[in-house]
């Protein structure tokens, strides 16, 4: 099978059940993700999404089985990585401003000054942070507000991988969207991967090309590889009219609802990869059985 | 009264109590003014029991005056100024102080860093931390040889635990949310010590530099009357013996000032380097 921009390969995280035990977060879980893709995970809390994405971005080391990014190991952090932490992770002594500077001239050390603030400024402006606001520290900005900072910083950096742990958690509605629509064009002017976890699922569908479906820990594992079969762009008034709309949202509410907890626990395989389903009622193609009567083995995308 | 603020509220009250105590201890004076002439006398005069009254306020304030107008006169090693005095004082602080501070922060730093050097040297900190200054003295003077840097050294022994212990501890509480921020943008471990960790850690540590300017400021008083030869310290102690109880409560005085600026320098800084999370 042909390697992907990004192959996950056989990853196994336990930790110390503080008890003297072991417990296994995943096992053996597999998948890929294309050059200029963008993948969406969806999984209940817990079953250790962020753990995935800090071993994607170097941050953590997993027990077993390796990472690698355009066929190199990633063995350690990179500014080709660029990552939105679940709790924002602002430098609390710098002003917002300077929290993306921070990043910018750690990116692009030849710059100048001006270059990197005015850089740093349009990427404020492009989630919404204009005026006095981007002189203030992150304690006298609002939840949101520090979320689209940390959000700024990431994309300013403009990574070749960006990993987002619930991106727009804390945003209302109104900014969420607004967002959701400058990720989308800052996504496709360029050659950039995305990698995002998510708990709200029509987000998912707005978004991604691909969503990884997870089951409860602890033994969690990538279960499924849903592909979004929505032509973009996609407008978010408009996608609910898609005939395949439903039936893709549908799948996944049932498989968190239920079928995320009857599949917990089962150890994986080694060379496991998600189940691919692929929806589409568009063009009286076959619809695949969301419950395959025996798992189909086979690369993504394969 | 309503329109007062609180602060001037508070600057009013302190004034007053600050009349109402000297008028009192001016009060309960009168008495024995006469005593402390006499015994000024006796004292010149060689002859009698030096019994010294305690002087009023207004005395102090005299001296003040007197003292203040002209602080930088030297007239011999027994008489100089009490700007001078304090400007000895003042040196052998900041030069102890400076000497810790350069050995305490980069210590701290690889003690909060490394869990290993905190296991190696924290008992040496336990043991050392808690002996008194003043008791190295006899030990300085006997293996440096000489007065002004035996001084120099205790001021040295007595600031460098407070600023190496928060120093550490700053270090080692460091958000590691934040550390993986320098991490993914590959800053070399240098450029993280000094945007991220220094930064995180400051507060930490300059309220360990700033208790120990308190502990040093403390400390060269009682060091400059065991050595002795010049000093805010040697200055009381030698006014004591010249039974000079205005100039004794004079430089009581200058002390608790000089000691609250130091103070209010690294409240400062303190304020300057904190950051709400
Ligand atoms: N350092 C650690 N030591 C022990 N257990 C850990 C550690 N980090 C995470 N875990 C455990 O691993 C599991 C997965 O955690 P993770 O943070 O990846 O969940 P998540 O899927 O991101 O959840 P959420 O959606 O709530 O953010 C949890 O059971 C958690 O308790
Ligand atoms: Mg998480």
């Amino acid at each position: 099978m042909a390697k992907s921009f990004l192959s996950i390969e056989q990853l196994t995280q336990r930790y110390p059940d503080g008890q003297g035990g072991e417990f296994t977060v995943f096992e053996n879980a597999s998948f890929g993700i294309e050059k200029g893709e963008f993948v969406c995970i969806l999984g209940h809390s817990g079953c250790g999404k962020s753990t995935i994405m800090n071993i994607l971005a170097g941050l953590a080391e997993p027990t077993s089985g390796v990472v690698k990014m355009d066929g190199q190991h990633v063995s350690g952090p990179s500014l080709d990585r660029g990552v939105v932490f679940q709790n924002y992770s602002l430098l609390p002594w710098l002003t917002a401003l300077k929290n993306v500077t921070f990043g910018v001239s750690a990116r692009f050390p030849n710059w100048s000054k001006e270059k990197v603030i005015e850089h740093s400024t349009a990427f404020l402006a492009k989630v919404g942070l204009t005026g006095d606001a981007i002189h203030r520290k992150p304690s006298q900005l609002s939840g949101g507000m520090r979320q689209r900072v940390s959000i700024a910083r990431a994309f300013a950096n403009e990574p070749k991988l960006l990993l987002l742990d619930e991106p727009f958690g804390a945003l209302d509605a109104l900014t969420r969207g607004t967002i959701q629509d400058e990720l989308i064009k800052v996504w496709s002017d360029t050659d950039q991967t995305v990698f995002m976890i998510t708990h709200d699922i029509d987000e998912a569908i707005l978004l991604a090309d691909r969503i990884l479906l997870m089951t409860n820990g602890p033994m969690a594992q990538v279960a499924e590889s849903v592909e979004i079969t929505i032509p973009r762009p996609r407008v978010r008034n408009d996608i609910v009219e898609h005939p395949n709309y439903y039936a893709i949202r549908n799948h996944l509410v049932h498989f968190l609802a239920q079928r995320s907890a009857e599949l917990s626990g089962q150890a994986q395989t080694p060379d496991q990869q998600p189940t691919p389903v692929r929806i589409d009622l568009t063009d009286d193609a076959e619809t695949e059985d969301p419950e395959p009567a025996k798992p189909v083995l086979r690369a993504v995308e394969g | 009264m309503k329109a007062l603020s609180e602060n001037r509220k508070a600057a009013l009250l302190s004034i007053l109590i600050l009349v109402v105590g000297c008028l009192i201890w001016e009060a309960s004076i009168p008495a024995q003014k006469a005593v402390g002439e006499l015994t000024e006398y006796e004292l010149l005069t060689g002859g009698g029991q030096p019994k010294a009254g305690v002087p009023p306020p207004s005395q102090v304030l005299g001296k003040a005056w007197e003292q203040l107008s002209n602080p930088f006169y030297d007239a011999g090693p027994n008489d100089k100024g009490i700007g001078i005095q304090i400007g000895y004082s003042i040196y052998r602080v900041l030069t102890g102080y400076a000497l810790a501070a350069a050995i305490a922060i980069p210590l701290g730093f690889l003690i909060g860093m490394s869990s290993v050097a905190y296991k190696a040297l924290n008992p040496f900190i336990q043991v050392l931390r808690p002996i008194s200054p003043l008791a190295w003295m006899p030990l300085a003077l006997f293996v440096i040889q000489d007065s002004e840097m035996s001084a120099i050294f205790v001021i040295f022994i007595c600031s460098i635990w407070p600023m190496l212990i928060n120093t550490a501890f700053g270090v080692a509480g460091v958000r590691e949310d934040w550390v993986n921020v320098a991490r993914t943008h590959e800053l070399s471990a240098l450029k993280t010590a000094f945007t991220v960790i220094l930064p995180a850690a400051a507060p930490t540590i300059v309220t360990g530099m700033r208790i120990s300017i308190g502990i040093a400021w403390l400390v060269i008083v009682a060091a400059e009357m065991l050595v002795g030869g010049t000093g805010i310290g040697y200055y009381v102690w030698n006014e004591w013996n010249n039974l000079d109880l205005t100039s004794v409560i004079f430089s009581i005085l200058m002390i608790g000032v000089v000691g609250m600026l130091l103070d209010s320098m690294f409240g400062l800084l303190q304020r300057t380097v904190a950051y709400t999370e």
